[in-house]
């Protein structure tokens, strides 16, 4: 069993509240269709990155998996063992093996709690070790793991007297101290400025070579990502479009949705291409998602009703490159 | 000096009061603006990039002094102006600003069009309402937008949209400096690549001088023709942006440009400046730099280094270039 999570046609619906007047008058009940039917697989010590724009269902897919929401529809496989259906109550030794660091270390860290409280709170709630001397060897264990050192430093600290950067690798350590095989990093890096995002993405692929860990890397950052990642899959209003290496995806990408995310990425050379602009407008809503293919109102390869009328599937298209694009399937 | 430049900007400094000291947020800062010509402004946040934006224009909170200086434009001193100068001259018709996230810069409960009405009637008393009316349509035209949208809310605008709408309203009064505050930050990618290919068309097409404040220096590279690099409320580095993107002289710079990777770039391991910037209410002695500095020598921590001209136009603050 090499894949540690596998997902199988997972959708999310959130109900969208009309208001006292509306629910009167409109009888349909909308949802906002954030997640529609995602397959994806991610392998031991794998870094699978998510990227799309804000809108696409990339968030919404990583709580879903750690099942910090409840799915509407679809299977979460971990492990090889289905998680979907299991209640609440025995998930606690689950979690143990998925952690999550999410996206601002400004509020993702109780103000109130030092660092060691921080870190050995998840200690304490696992109930792992039965002495406060092993949870104190844990914490500094992750402490070092995070390059915090010494960890004597910083265990009596509190967040506002750290750094952005250190903060974030605090959430590191705290996602860290339960040695999980998976862990879903929230866009861990776009709040930090960025001299010191560097130093917080290595440390991700440093712990993945160290402790064979899984990340599911949510990003709107291609030029990061390809940096990053190993496989990546391209989401657009709560559908897969593209998945596969990266150098399959950013070095030949075959959706044009794909292609003209590449496209728009602004290029850190003054000699070099600008960044051009393929597509028109914005995401549209994913209340009432067009219909077909949902990026063919503003697809430049449009090919005709087929795009309007006819979802595409995610299909193979040679080795580990699945798009789910009309020109692709015969 | 053969080039004219629209804004001469010559030592100047402005630090904000607070209660344990002062805020050293811009410190002895020199560049220059010439007619038609984008420069970009790049440094990681709290570097005083948005101060100097705020001090240009005049528009400070309440604790912030000027210490010192000159703001030359179009021959005259800012910052001696009266009030009445400032607006009748400068704010708006000469020197503009799009505030930093668009999404929030526009008031919620007034339409779009009377928001870019009231200002053109504030700085250009003379307009009637009808004429006012008429040119905010000829905006919304130029930046890309249905004119038959100027009088919607602005939360019926997407984000892109806003971002339009402030561009526009900027450009109401035909100023001569734009001023753009991180434009495209908080946009995703394909609306922040139209943004940017907005403002390279105004450029061209009014040929409007423009200032671009920026963390990303991708989005300078693709808007400017000259940078300036800040560093703790000093710029370390200014020049040409070829040269300063090719041959990069300071350390900061350097490693800045290493920070960012290049999607078209071969997988590499990402390079980052160990430690963080510095709290600029005790900057660092010396050279600010000096404490993340991987040349740092005795020198950089006890004097502040010199202002080098290494080639021609490209001037850079380091005691590396006075040793050889």
């Amino acid at each position: 069993m090499d894949e540690v999570v596998k997902v199988e046609n997972l959708k999310k619906y959130f109900p969208v509240s009309l208001g006292f007047f509306r629910t009167l008058t409109t009888r349909k009940e909308l949802f906002v269709r954030a997640v529609d039917g995602i397959n994806l697989k991610i392998k031991k010590g794998e870094i699978f990155g998510l990227a799309g724009e804000s809108g696409s269902g990339k968030t919404t897919t990583g709580r879903l998996i750690l099942r910090l929401i409840e799915p509407t529809a679809g299977k979460i496989f971990f492990n090889g063992q289905e998680i979907t259906k299991i209640p609440g109550k025995n998930f606690k030794a689950l979690r143990r093996k998925m952690q999550i660091i999410f996206q601002d270390p400004y509020e993702s860290i109780n103000p109130r709690f030092t660092i060691y409280d921080v870190i050995s709170e998840p200690l304490h709630i696992q109930k792992i070790f039965n002495s406060e001397k092993e949870i104190e060897d844990a914490v500094f264990k992750a402490l070092e793991a995070v390059k915090l050192a010494p960890p004597e430093v910083f265990i009596y600290r509190y967040p506002h007297e750290l750094s952005g950067g250190q903060r974030q690798r605090v959430a590191v350590a705290r996602a860290l101290v339960l040695n999980p095989e998976f862990i879903v990093a929230d866009e861990p890096v776009s709040m930090l400025d960025v001299s010191i995002r560097a130093e917080v993405l290595n440390l991700m692929t440093e712990l993945r070579e160290k402790t064979g860990v899984s990340f599911l890397y949510i990003t709107h950052d291609l030029a990061l990502a390809r940096h990053i990642c190993d496989t990546i899959g391209v989401m657009y209003l709560g559908k897969m479009m593209e998945m596969g290496t990266v150098e399959q995806v950013i070095g030949e990408p075959l959706h044009p949705y794909t292609q003209a995310l590449i496209k728009a990425v602004p290029v850190p050379d003054p000699s070099s291409k600008r960044s051009e602009v393929v597509i028109k407008g914005e995401i549209p809503s994913p209340i009432n998602p067009p219909s077909g293919c949902r990026f063919h109102t503003r697809c430049p390869s449009y090919i005709g009703d087929i795009c309007k009328t006819k979802e595409p599937q995610l299909i193979n298209v040679g080795g580990e490159h699945y798009v789910a694009c009309h020109l692709y399937s015969k | 000096m053969i080039q004219m430049s629209v804004l001469d900007v010559q030592n100047l400094k402005m630090y904000y009061k607070i209660g344990r000291g002062y805020v050293y947020a811009v410190d002895d800062v020199n560049f220059k603006v010439e007619k038609g010509v984008g420069l970009g402004l790049a440094g990681e946040s709290g570097c005083g990039k948005s101060s100097i934006a705020i001090t240009i224009l005049r528009i400070l909170p309440t604790n912030a002094r000027i210490f010192g200086g000159k703001v030359i434009f179009e021959g005259k001193n800012v910052l001696t102006m009266d009030e009445a100068a400032l607006r009748n001259q400068i704010r708006w018709g000469g020197i503009s600003l799009v505030f930093q996230g668009a999404m929030n810069a526009l008031n919620p409960v007034y339409r779009v069009e009377d928001q870019i009405i009231e200002a053109i009637r504030l700085h250009e008393p003379q307009t009637s309402k009808e004429e006012a009316k008429e040119r905010v349509k000829k905006l919304f035209e130029l930046v890309g937008m249905d004119p038959e949208r100027s009088s919607n809310y602005p939360h019926e605008f997407s984000g892109g949209m806003r971002q339009r709408a402030c561009i526009a309203m900027a450009l109401a009064c035909n100023p001569k400096l734009l001023i753009a505050d991180e434009p495209g930050t908080a946009l995703d990618v394909v609306v922040q690549a139209q943004t940017l290919k907005l403002l390279r068309e105004l450029k061209e097409k009014l040929g409007l001088s423009m200032i671009v404040i920026s963390h990303d220096l991708s989005i300078i590279a693709e808007t400017c023709q000259k940078s300036a690099i800040m560093y703790a409320g000093w710029i370390v580095e200014y020049g040409d942006i070829v040269s300063i993107f090719k041959e990069p002289l300071h350390p900061y710079t350097q490693d800045l440009i290493g920070a960012f990777p290049s999607i078209h770039s071969k997988r590499t391991r990402l390079s980052y400046i160990p430690g963080s910037p510095p709290d600029l209410l005790n900057p660092p002695s010396g050279c600010r730099f000096h404490p993340r500095c991987k040349y740092a020598m005795e020198i950089c921590k006890k004097e502040k280094p010199p202002l080098v001209e290494a080639s021609s136009g490209h001037y850079v603050l380091c005691h590396l270039l006075t040793k050889r």
